[in-house]
């Protein structure tokens, strides 16, 4: 086993019984690997539904595994009651106790443990510090704004110095704003204090700017586990691809395969891409995920360039603060979504609808999927 | 200016004109005739000249706070079972624990006669098994028959609040007790129990306010022993037919259970109780 590791996860699988009719979706998760490192801030991503909560539930103990094992710290956990395990969890809805003031809610897991007083008063102190609460400790929960309540879950977490915090969408109940303050401080926490982060989020711009690493999850299963970058880039699949960030699904055809590169009939021309590794042969369909912001648009001049080249026509441009959105239909009736700098488009960028363009990238833009 | 919409109105005429009719009985002579119009101040100096009155008043709200205190400690184990253990059959449950509160009053109160008396279910079984040798008198006629028939009527009408603030409890703040490292137990103690305290004072009021002045039980049950503050009053209104004693020691009464409405109404923000989870 990794030494290094701090939470695993081994072919672990959960039903749950069939669900009444007007019940929610069936979170069942199906033979789930994961290999979370010590330190690391590692993020379950995907869709209401996919299994991510039901996952940290099997890691928090409130669920146990029909089959595969949880292992924390390096001991098999399956039989641990939530009470027993060496993690804390910070709730969706916080779930702080309205009946105790905020200094004795954080001070709850101390308490239990039966830690000094002293010992317990220093600790609660500076955790709420930790998360700017110290002038709070004597407010209830209900006298707290939602941002507050948040800091003080974290910190009732912390508090008890778990070798792993697992954070459920925690920033979900908060505004925009404020989200994307929160995002900024969970990681700055995160690195101050150490502890490894398991965090559940179906925001796939808050698992990207906070992530070590992502594992994108869809019906139970784990699509692809990598670094924020690697799961932009490199999707393996079109849910990832669509999933995470803006992007082109194209459908393609196979021409031929020779040796690293794959011919593809695409969006009404031939374009040359990178096989990635993937098996395909001659005739087979295949999916091409691009990037908007990847894209570039030219007039037309009817000379051919290098990299890929696709003809099309505009049909709409959108304003959307720094970039603007230019929708092009292809020739084979396909439509792309371009982003070019606003800045740009007053110049040699500004295109009408209606005008023939060229829309091209370089080879290494689009990405080679299975259907 | 007075606006009085339909409730106020009910309130005014079926509850408040005749207390107001009862507490003016208190300072008449007596109840028929010219003597229910003359003034006099007998009952109040026939109320402080025997101490038996009061006494029996102080007997009879000690026996009120031992029933709302066993009925709470009975329902509560009831109710939690109910909502953390019974899953969807708990409401069919709880109809079950209401039901016999549909049969009169009186048939329930009999019920434990039988059971209670000399040879009733109680004594003939522990003769049986050989545990006493004669029948126990204590369990008919006495104080502790009083309490027990009471504890029986007032158990399903203390689960009953305790139950909703037990349901309303959110089930991850039990979750969250349990990953900050505590033990059921310590689960229980620490948010269990004192989130459904709103539930245990609504059943405390409940079972202790129409306890205290409770006559049918202690008249059926009770004997000489078990004769309560409300058997009193009834005998100064039927037997004694002394109104103006009678509407004295009812007032005497409604002013304590006022008072210590209140008094918990100050201590123990009902409001602010009822707003959690």
């Amino acid at each position: 086993m990794n030494a290094e590791s701090s939470v695993r996860l081994v072919n672990v699988t959960k039903q749950f019984p069939v669900p009444e009719k007007g019940q929610a979706d069936v979170r069942a998760v199906e033979d789930i690997s994961l290999d979370i490192r010590e330190g690391e801030f590692f993020t379950l991503l995907g869709p209401s539904g996919c299994g991510k909560t039901t996952t940290l539930r099997l890691i928090a103990g409130f669920e146990t595994p029909d089959s595969g094992m949880v292992i924390i710290g390096g001991q098999v956990a399956n039989e641990l009651a939530p009470y027993q395990r060496p993690v804390n969890t910070v709730f969706q809805n916080y779930a702080l106790f309205p009946h105790l003031t905020v200094e004795q809610n954080v001070a709850f897991g101390l308490k239990v443990k039966r830690i000094p007083v002293p010992e317990q008063e220093q600790r609660v102190n500076e955790a709420l510090e930790l998360v700017q609460m110290g002038a709070y400790g004597r407010r209830r929960p209900s006298q707290l704004s939602g941002g507050q309540q948040q800091r003080v879950a974290l910190a009732r977490a912390l508090v008890n110095r778990p070798a792993v915090l697992l954070l459920d969408e925690p920033l979900g109940a908060l505004d925009l704003r404020l989200r994307k303050d929160m995002q900024y401080e969970l990681k700055r926490l995160q690195v101050e204090v150490g502890i490894t982060f398991i965090y559940v989020t179906h925001d796939q711009e808050e698992a990207l700017t906070m992530s070590d690493r992502i594992a994108v999850m869809n019906q139970g299963e784990v699509l692809q586990i990598g670094s924020p970058s690697e799961i932009y880039d490199q999707p393996v699949d079109r849910f990832v691809a669509s999933f995470i960030g803006d992007t082109n699904l194209l459908n393609a055809q196979v021409v031929s395969v020779k040796n690293g590169h794959v011919r593809l009939q695409m969006g009404g021309g031939e374009v040359e891409l990178p096989r990635n590794g993937r098996e395909v042969t001659a005739g087979q369909g295949v999916t091409v995920a691009i990037r908007p912001e990847k894209l570039r648009i030219l007039r037309s001049d009817g000379k051919p360039k290098r990299g890929i080249q696709l003809h099309g026509q505009i049909r709409e441009t959108i304003f959307a603060g720094p970039d603007t959105r230019h929708l092009v239909n292809l020739e084979n009736g396909e439509r792309l979504v371009v982003l070019i700098r606003s800045k740009d488009v007053a110049g040699k960028q500004h295109f009408e609808p209606g005008d023939a363009v060229e829309v091209s990238c370089d080879s290494s833009g689009p990405r080679l999927l299975l259907q | 200016m007075f606006l009085l919409s339909p409730p106020a109105l009910t309130l005014l005429v079926f509850f408040f004109v005749p207390l107001v009719i009862m507490a003016s009985y208190t300072v008449r002579e007596g109840t028929f005739g010219v003597a229910s119009r003359t003034f006099s101040l007998d009952s109040f100096r026939t109320l402080t000249e025997n101490p038996g009155f009061l006494r029996l008043l102080k007997d009879s709200m000690v026996l009120s706070l031992q029933t709302s205190f066993f009925a709470i400690l009975l329902a509560y184990p009831v109710a939690y079972f109910l909502v953390f253990h019974a899953g969807k059959r708990r409401m069919s449950l709880l109809t079950l624990l209401i039901v016999p509160a549909w049969t009169s009053y009186l048939l329930r109160i009999l019920a434990w006669k039988l059971i209670l008396g000399s040879n009733g279910v109680l004594n003939y079984t522990l003769l049986n098994l050989g545990w006493i040798d004669e029948g126990v008198p204590i369990f008919l006629y006495s104080r502790t028959a009083v309490l027990i028939t009471l504890v029986y009527v007032w158990v399903p009408f203390a689960a009953l609040p305790i139950f909703s603030s037990l349901e309303r409890i959110q089930r991850h703040l039990l979750e969250a007790a349990s990953d900050l490292g505590a033990k059921p137990w310590e689960s229980f103690l620490r948010v269990t129990l004192p989130l459904s305290f709103p539930g245990i004072l609504a059943a405390f009021f409940f079972v202790s306010i129409p306890t205290v002045g409770e006559w049918v039980t202690p008249t059926l049950v009770g004997g000489v022993d078990g004769i309560m503050y409300g058997n009193l009053i009834q005998d100064q209104f039927s037997r004694a037919l002394n109104w103006p004693m009678g509407a004295l020691l009812s007032m005497v009464l409604l002013v304590i259970v006022l008072v210590a409405v209140m008094v918990f109404n100050r201590f123990v923000n009902i409001t602010e109780v009822g707003a959690y989870g």
